[in-house]
């Protein structure tokens, strides 16, 4: 097992998405740091539209995490859909 | 006129093969390998460059959307910063010696970036790499003018942060980074993009940014935070454009993986030798700390590290040589390094200072085996001295490491308290290292090496000539403002009298 891992800003944005990615990923583990929230689980991390969208309450592009990304490990998978982390 | 158009939106892939993709062409008048010179040289075998793909698929029109976003957010609260005296929030003006460190050291880094992508962008035969190394020329670029604007603010209330651009080119703790930056730029578009795509980026900035924002936040530095976090956000892209690139020459060819192989191992090792200034940051400049180096490390260097190199074990690649040594000296390194900023303070754009009894309490803390054993009873040497009188001050001059320009102060793998010192003789001349790593990097590339300035022989020769008044003019730094003990500064007296006037009337 290897971890994957991936930080936001904390702010009214970000919100809604660490919701979203508790939901679609119970093996995750949230760290709430100094202005920002690290994310952490086993392997994989998969960050769905779908999920923000109901979470934000609009229409959501997954690009625009980019705003508030600040890190991350693993190799990236994006699509209009999904965004994945994973060592695998 | 009423013609139904089709309006379904394209997606993600298909934008990025049509706004990047196919903005390539193959040459019809000119041969291919006039147009790329510098692709092949450095034995790295391509045999399909579409195969390169940037798993962001970011297109430029989505790009500049973003990017403008950003720095709609940066210009909001580097303003307000300003408007509200932010700089008197700070926990205590100590903190600026990091901030000092990260302008003349780090922040022309970015601008030596920038140059280097921009070149590597037009190298590359691939559209796909050009594309995301012209979007990383633009960002690096970015943040050099972000981070310089942000501090420019300081500069109008601190002393040590106006002459930045000449200590970059010429004070000695800089030489550091900068000789890694030019070192990269050196190199052909393959090794510069192992340096700072796959090492800088991706085994290290982590290291770097995370824990130095969340530093800033912790000490009420906000425009700190700003600058470091708009960074931050074009990092992922960064460090994904490092794995894929490192991913796709070993998936290539075969023969990629030991020239790959022999780049991990001498850029982790230059990068980890830029990240003592940063160690001494995080365990002894910031008043509030948030995590040691030590644990820094452990989650960002070690935990993380071992995650990749487990990962691109099935292409044949095994974990950096340096990677042994590198975790035991992250038990010594900052306490190594900040004994030698303390006693050459003299010399430095940023005030240092003996740690304080809680300061070293909690250094103990945070490195059980090592700091009440080697460094504390240094420490308390160092507080007697300034006690009676006679402040210890080092008028001598190190020798520097002729590949990572550090001054050889670090010590012997599993011996610390035998300094480290290696040598070697190449066309009649002596050069001298502070490892075995970098001496291996030097005899890889002797002719590169030996063109290396060097900031301590550059005091004996014009225009300084041994003077130190002339040196310190040469490199800006005004004696009695800039330097020395933080202890009686004009920026800890200021800094004081402001605040004072800022919370009574
Ligand atoms: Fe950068
Ligand atoms: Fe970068
Ligand atoms: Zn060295």
């Amino acid at each position: 097992m290897s971890t994957v891992f991936i930080a936001f800003q904390t702010n009214e944005e970000t919100r809604p998405i660490i919701e979203a990615i508790e939901l679609d990923n119970p093996a995750a583990t949230v760290y709430q740091e100094p202005a920002m929230v690290k994310i952490d689980a086993p392997d994989e991390l998969v960050i769905r539209r779908e999920t923000i969208e109901e979470q934000m309450g609009r229409e959501y592009d997954l690009q625009e995490l980019q705003v508030n990304l600040i890190t991350m490990s693993g190799h990236l998978s994006e699509d209009e859909d999904t965004f994945t982390l994973s060592w695998k | 006129m009423d013609t139904p158009v089709n309006k379904k939106k394209l997606s993600l892939k298909e934008k990025y093969s049509y706004l990047t993709r196919d903005l390539a062409w193959e040459p019809s008048y000119q041969k291919k390998e006039d147009l790329f010179p510098y692709a092949t040289y450095e034995g790295i075998k391509v045999h399909d460059w579409s195969k390169w793909e940037d798993p962001f698929r970011l297109t430029m029109d989505a790009y500049w959307k973003y990017q403008a976003e950003k720095e709609r957010k940066f210009y909001a609260i580097i303003d307000a910063f300003a408007q509200n005296n932010g700089h008197l929030k700070l926990t205590d003006a100590r903190y600026l010696s990091a901030l000092k460190i990260f302008l003349q050291a780090i922040s022309p880094g970015e601008y030596a970036a920038h140059k280097g992508f921009a070149r590597t962008g037009r190298e590359f035969p691939g559209v796909g790499p050009q594309v995301a190394c012209q979007m990383q020329a633009i960002d690096e670029i970015r943040h050099a003018q972000t981070q310089i604007h942000a501090m420019s603010n300081y500069n109008k209330f601190y002393n040590g942060f106006h002459g930045f651009a000449d200590q970059r080119d010429r004070i000695w703790y800089t030489s550091v980074p900068r000789s890694f930056f030019d070192d990269a730029m050196a190199s052909g578009p393959f090794e510069f993009m192992i340096a700072i795509g796959f090492s800088f980026e991706y085994v290290l900035t982590n290291l770097l940014f995370v824990p130095f924002m969340s530093g800033a936040a912790y000490n009420g530095d906000m425009s700190t935070v700003t600058f470091g976090f708009s960074a931050q956000s074009d990092e992922a892209r960064h460090m994904t454009l490092g794995l894929e690139c490192i991913k796709f020459m070993l998936e290539q060819d075969p023969d990629n993986v030991p020239i790959v192989q022999k780049w991990i191992d001498k850029w982790f090792w230059r990068g980890f030798r830029v990240l003592g200034l940063v160690s001494t940051m995080m365990d002894y400049m910031l008043p509030k700390r948030v995590m040691s180096w030590r644990e820094a490390w452990d989650i960002y260097g070690e935990e993380n590290g071992n995650a990749l190199f487990n990962d691109l074990a099935r292409y044949g690649i095994r974990p950096p040589k340096g990677w042994g040594d590198a975790a035991e000296a992250v038990d010594h390194m900052s306490h190594q390094f900040m004994l030698a900023l303390y006693q050459w303070n003299f010399g430095t754009a940023f005030h240092s200072w003996i740690p304080s009894d809680n300061d070293m309490d909690w250094l103990s803390k945070k490195y059980p085996n090592t700091f009440d054993k080697y460094y504390r009873p240094r420490w308390e040497h160092i507080k007697k001295l300034e006690a009676n009188g006679t402040p210890f001050k080092n008028y001598g001059l190190a020798k520097n490491c002729q590949t990572c320009q550090l001054p050889c102060v670090f010590t012997e793998p599993g011996d610390p308290t035998t300094l480290c010192h290696r040598e070697t003789e190449y066309k009649g001349e002596h050069y001298h290292f502070c490892s075995d790593h970098c001496r291996d990097i030097f005899q890889e590339e002797p002719e590169k090496y030996v063109q290396a300035w060097l900031p301590m022989p550059q005091l004996f020769q014009e225009p300084i000539n041994g003077d130190l008044e002339a040196w310190m003019k040469w490199v800006s730094l005004v004696d009695g403002e800039d330097n020395g003990d933080y202890q009686g500064s004009h920026d800890q007296t200021s800094f004081e009298k402001w605040r004072e006037m800022a919370t009574s009337n």
